[in-house]
This record gives C-alpha cells, sequence and structure tokens, in this order.
C-alpha cells in the first residue's frame, strides 16, 4: 500500500510526439483513482510510465517514499492487469497466477496457498488446471486480476480491464473489481475511455486531454462542475448541452432570448452556457422554447433530442411524461446553469 | 446440426453420376504418384539381386533373392578403401549431421530472432536484412573461404567442422523473427513484471509458445542436413566420418580388387538413406502444418 506521487511528468516519443505533456498529482494511499480521456489522449503511456514499461522523459516519480524513475518494473512493487489480459497461453490458471511468485522465489508451498487463496476469492477453483485458452472472457479476466492480486502488491495498475467484455459482463466485473479493490485496500490506478467506468468505480476521476489534465476531482465534482466545455462534453450520458450565448448587465441571453437568467458573477461577453438535459424541465410557461425533433426511448427515462434556437440540445425526461415532436416549451434551472468561456471554454 | 433430421426424408435416391472432372483429377494425380514412386520402387526390386545379375542385366522390375542379403552386408559389412565402415556406422554419421544440423540452426536462429525483434538495438533491421541477404550467398557460393577457414582451424574431420559452418539460417531467423514479432507485445510486459529477465523470459515463455514452430523448422532443417552432399565431401576424408549419402558412392561402390561394384548393396543402403527423412515428414506431417499456419497465442 503506498501513495503514488508524480511531479512534473512528461513523455516524449523517440519520434519527437508529445504525448504526456508536465503532469503533477498526488494518488492516496488505498485511493481507486480513474484515468478517464478519448482514445490517443496519453492515458496509457502515463500509466506505462508509473509501470516502468515506458521511460520517463521528464519529471519525478514516487511510489511511497521511493523515487523509483529508474526502477525496473519488477522492483516497482506493482501489478498490472493489461486490457487483452496477457496471460501465458501455455501455462494453467494455476502456473500462470503463480508465475510473479515463482520467479521471486517464493517457496512451493507458500506458492499453492496463495494461488488457492487468490483463486477462492476470484471464484477460479475449479478452473486452476485448465489453460487460458479453454476459458471465456470473463474467467480470463479474473485470471488476469488474480495474477496481479496473489502478489498483494502496493499497486495496482489496469489499463481498460473491461473492454473486450460484453455489457452485462462488464458491469459485474466493475463491481467485483471494485469491490475486491475495496478489500484489499491496494491503491488503483484504471485507465478508461468509458465514462461510465469512470463514474461508478473512481474515487477521483482524473480527465486527460491531448497529453494534458483538464480536471481532477470526485465522480460528483466532475459532473456538476465540469472545468472546461471538453469535460463538460465528455462526462455523462448523453453530455451535457452547450449552447452559445451572451453575459450583459448579468443576463444570459442564448440569441432572441431576452433576459433570461440571473447571471452569476460579473462577467460580460459571449459565453458557452452548459446545461444537463435532466435540468431541463418540460413547462407551458417555460420562457424557452425548444423544438422537438426526436424521441429517444431509454425505458425509465425518454431523451428529447432537438434544438433551442438552432442548436442542438437534448431533454431528459420522465417515461410517464408523453412527449410530441414539434414546439414545446421548458424552464432551465437556474442553478444548474454552468457559464464557460466561449474561447477557451474554461469555466468562469 | 440439429435441422438435419428433419430434412433427411426429403433426400431422394439420385442416380450417381460420373463427374469426368474428379476422374481427370485422379488420373493425374495418380500418375504422378506412380512417376514419383517409380525410382524408390525400382532400387528397392534391384537391391534384391545380386551384384552380377545388376552389373549385367542393369535395373531390375521383378524381386529377386538377394534382399535380404543386401542389406545386411550394406549396414553391416566393412567396406571402404580402410575396411573399417559400415552403413551402420555412415548411418549414424548422417543422424549426428542431420540432428546437429537441425538443433543448432534452431538454437543460432531462435537466439537471433529474440535479440533482433526484443531488444532495443540501434541497427536490428539493418542486423536483420543483413542477416537476411546471405540467403543470397549459400554455401555453394563461399565454399573455398569457407573450407579454408576450417582447415586453418584443424577442424577437418571432426564433428565441429562438419557441422558448425553450416548453421547460421537466415531462412530460419526469418521464420523465428515473423513469429516472434505476431506474440502480443504485453505478454514480454506481463512477464517483466512478473519478475521474469530476459533469459527467464525466452526460456519460460517464448520457447514454449514456439513449439511448433520448431517442430517445424526441425524437420525441414533435418532433412535439409541428412542430404548434405558437397560440404561433407570436401571436410571429411577421413571414412569413419562418412554419412550416408556420401558413403553410398565411396564405400560400396569402390572398384577395389578390380571386382564388379556392389550395386545391390548400394542401392539397398540408398534406401536406408531415404526412411529417415521420410518416416519424419509423414510423423511429424501434423506438427508441420501447424507449425507454419497455425500459431497458438
Ligand atoms: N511508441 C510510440 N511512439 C510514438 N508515439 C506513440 C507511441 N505510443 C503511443 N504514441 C502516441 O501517443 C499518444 C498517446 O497514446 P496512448 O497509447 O497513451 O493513448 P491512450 O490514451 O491510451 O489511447 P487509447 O484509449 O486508444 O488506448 C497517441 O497519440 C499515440 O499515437
Ligand atoms: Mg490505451
Amino acid at each position: 500500500m503506498a501513495q503514488v506521487s508524480l511531479e512534473g511528468i512528461r513523455k516524449v516519443y523517440p519520434n519527437g510526439f508529445k504525448a504526456v505533456k508536465s503532469t503533477s498529482f498526488t494518488i492516496q494511499d488505498g485511493e481507486f483513482v480513474v484515468l478517464v480521456g478519448p482514445s490517443g489522449c496519453g492515458k496509457s503511456t502515463l500509466l506505462r510510465m508509473i509501470a516502468g514499461l515506458e521511460d520517463i522523459t521528464e519529471g519525478t516519480l514516487k511510489i511511497g517514499d521511493r523515487v523509483v524513475n529508474n526502477v525496473d518494473p519488477a522492483d516497482r512493487d506493482i501489478a498490472m492487469v493489461f486490457q487483452n489480459y496477457a496471460l501465458y497461453p501455455h501455462m494453467t490458471v494455476r502456473k500462470n497466477i503463480g508465475y510473479g511468485l515463482k520467479n521471486r522465489g517464493t517457496p512451493a508451498s507458500e506458492i499453492a496457498a496463495k494461488v488457492e487463496d487468490a483463486a477462492k476469492m476470484l471464484n477460479l477453483t475449479e478452473y486452476l488446471d485448465r489453460k487460458p485458452a479453454q476459458l471465456s472472457g470473463g474467467q480470463r479476466q479474473r485470471v488476469a486480476m488474480g495474477r496481479a492480486v496473489v502478489r498483494d502488491p502496493a499497486l495496482f495498475l489496469f489499463d481498460e480491464p473491461l473492454s473486450n467484455l460484453d455489457a452485462k459482463l462488464r458491469n459485474q466485473m466493475r463491481i467485483e473489481i471494485k469491490a475486491l479493490q475495496r478489500r484489499l485496500g491496494t491503491t488503483a490506478v484504471y485507465v478508461t475511455h468509458d465514462q461510465v467506468e469512470a463514474m461508478t468505480m473512481a474515487d477521483r476521476i482524473i480527465v486527460l486531454n491531448a497529453g494534458q489534465i483538464e480536471q481532477i476531482g470526485t465522480p460528483t465534482e466532475i459532473y456538476h462542475n465540469p472545468a472546461s466545455t471538453f469535460v463538460a462534453s465528455f462526462m455523462g450520458a448523453p453530455p451535457m448541452n452547450l449552447i452559445e450565448a451572451e453575459v450583459a448587465d448579468q443576463q444570459v441571453r442564448i440569441n432572441g432570448y431576452d433576459g433570461l437568467m440571473p447571471a452569476p458573477g460579473s462577467y460580460a461577453g459571449p459565453v458557452t452556457m452548459g446545461i444537463r438535459p435532466e435540468d431541463v424541465e418540460l413547462d407551458e410557461q417555460g420562457s424557452v422554447t425548444f423544438r422537438v425533433d426526436i424521441l429517444e426511448e431509454l425505458g425509465a427515462h425518454r431523451l428529447l433530442h432537438g434544438a433551442i434556437a438552432d442548436q442542438p440540445f437534448t431533454v431528459m425526461v420522465n417515461k410517464d411524461h408523453d412527449v410530441q415532436t414539434g414546439e414545446t416549451r421548458v424552464t432551465l434551472k437556474p442553478d444548474a446553469l454552468r457559464l464557460f468561456d466561449a474561447e477557451t471554454g474554461k469555466v468562469l | 446440426m440439429a435441422d438435419t433430421t428433419l430434412e433427411t426424408p426429403a433426400v431422394t435416391h439420385r442416380p450417381r453420376r460420373i463427374r469426368w472432372e474428379t476422374v481427370g483429377d485422379h488420373v493425374v494425380l495418380i500418375l504422378g504418384s506412380l512417376l514419383m514412386i517409380l525410382p524408390p520402387l525400382l532400387a528397392l526390386t534391384t537391391a534384391s539381386h545380386d551384384a552380377v545379375t545388376i552389373h549385367r542385366e542393369g535395373l531390375q522390375l521383378t524381386i529377386g533373392d538377394d534382399l535380404g542379403k543386401n542389406f545386411h552386408a550394406a549396414m553391416l559389412e566393412k567396406g571402404g578403401f580402410t575396411q573399417t565402415v559400415d552403413g551402420t556406422l555412415m548411418l549414424m554419421n548422417s543422424f549426428i549431421l542431420g540432428i546437429g544440423f537441425a538443433v543448432g540452426k534452431i538454437i543460432i536462429s531462435m537466439m537471433a530472432a529474440y535479440a533482433i525483434v526484443y531488444f532495443r538495438l540501434r541497427f536490428a533491421t539493418l542486423a536483420f536484412w543483413m542477416i537476411f541477404t546471405t540467403l543470397l550467398l549459400p554455401l555453394e557460393v563461399r565454399i573455398l573461404p569457407s573450407y579454408e577457414a576450417i582447415q586453418k582451424l584443424g577442424l577437418t574431420n571432426t564433428y565441429t567442422g562438419l557441422i558448425v559452418p553450416l548453421i547460421a539460417s537466415a531462412t530460419g531467423t526469418f521464420f523465428f523473427r515473423q513469429f516472434f514479432m505476431s506474440v502480443p507485445e504485453e505478454l514480454a510486459e506481463a512477464a517483466r513484471i512478473d519478475g521474469a529477465g530476459p533469459w527467464k523470459f525466452f526460456i519460460d515463455i517464448l520457447v514454449p509458445l514456439s513449439r511448433t514452430m520448431i517442430a517445424a523448422i526441425f524437420i525441414i532443417m533435418f532433412v535439409f542436413g541428412w542430404n548434405q552432399y558437397l560440404w561433407p565431401t570436401l571436410i571429411t576424408t577421413d571414412e569413419s566420418f562418412f554419412t550416408l549419402v556420401r558413403g553410398i558412392k565411396q564405400i560400396v561402390l569402390s572398384y577395389t580388387d578390380s571386382q564388379i561394384p556392389e550395386h545391390g548393396q548400394a542401392l539397398a543402403l540408398a534406401i536406408v538413406a531415404m526412411i529417415p527423412p521420410v518416416a519424419i515428414v509423414i510423423f511429424f506431417q501434423n506438427w508441420f502444418v501447424k507449425g507454419l499456419t497455425e500459431s497458438d497465442k
């Protein structure tokens, strides 16, 4: 168990590509941190630098109190779960899980006992003598977990471990991984591009964009107070509505709509206004005209896709609202409004 | 699968038509096989006659009485200039050459491919292509310098001199390189995190993963080594190092004491020389096909 700290870590690949720009953050002991961001934003690169599989171009990486920049992955006291599991195909599950211990010179009887324990914890006992090819995707995933757990490392690293599973299994494994991490109390860094995984598993989320941290925060913070339009549109399904507007005299105006809302702060000028689809209410007396083009049925909810003043807009309503396509009126909850700088996209 | 039972009643007995393309295919294949099998067959039938008959009448199509005698003599009777070499010794030499050649080639080319694929060598690609271009320089082209080197090292008439100069293998390196490149990178990384150093990763993971590949290359190389003629002829002058392929001519067919050469024995030895490569190919066919086409990673 350990605290992990990154100070000014950068990564420039040999071909000159700057995959990670100077980043600093600290992960607390026992914390479950999720790195999330679009494809190619440098999540894996960052994780692999922590693992020691990729050289750190600049900066200081500490696991516990030890600077590990130049420590071999085997000696960093970490375990990693890969997207394709990377199980040794010719070894049985038992050998796969025990391989790391064997290489560290653990006595055979102790390996056997630890493997049994890990297998029991992951419901793998009956598969111990099978080869990976004879297992289902979910079982392979569990073996990969077993390989990580059995060594009782200071830090778990996960690189999109669930992306090869079907939706149902993914939900189940998500919960299992989180529960396991809770129980063992091991610090974990988890990479995903699935924002649902990020929201449900994380103690804290780090949102990355183009090699840079956009925001660090708890899932609630990230969801309710996104630091930028990027975070607002990346997190949440459906994402936050972003509409061009103007602030003048402490009032927000969307195009033709006059004096719509009192604006927070004293800013004046063009802004991007954000609001979550569930923070909009259908209301005969509403101040804004919303044109509904498409209805999307989600079961418990219904998504209405359309436009406000020709800017795309989505509203989420409860299933018992009976809605037709065409024009209706809506109210935007004032305290749910977020304003972003129209140029930089940063929150105001 | 489940529906087939439902459809069975609907199948009517159509009159069986002869499909001429199929017949044609078979005729061609059968003729081809006959053509290929004829020489070994002739060798076998001829080997069952005595030397005089063969010398006078040439190849025989019938089975004679001397088959056992000829094989016995070929394998166990001492022959050659020094009268110390028999077929069994030559057979053993052939096995030493074939196996040494194949094993040596596999070890060398696996290690070369390992270095090229897994280590960030500065000139790995260049090194690989240099190894690859040696395909353009087969032994026959560089035979004089090779001989010179072995002779200067005093390795003529040794198994080392017979085998070592032949084991560098561009083909083997190429096949192993392709195979290693298809092994997912994460496997090496997982092993690294699991505390396996380069040597352990090679032995514990790469070698077992490559076993079908190794088997396939072993078969090719064994047959190739077994059939070497030019190099053994140059490098071994001592008859006790003769292999079957070269010994047939030198030992049995030598005109000692103005006798009629033992054609029957020579053909018997030729058959013996053919058996191991054929047997290996037949028995390991499955491995062979698997190794070259399939990969279980
Ligand atoms: N070895 C390399 N050499 C040069 N550039 C690289 C190398 N590996 C990755 N990159 C680049 O670095 C960037 C970040 O890659 P990385 O694998 O970290 O992305 P990611 O966030 O994990 O994406 P994904 O969600 O698709 O896995 C990408 O633009 C990629 O093209
Ligand atoms: Mg990645």
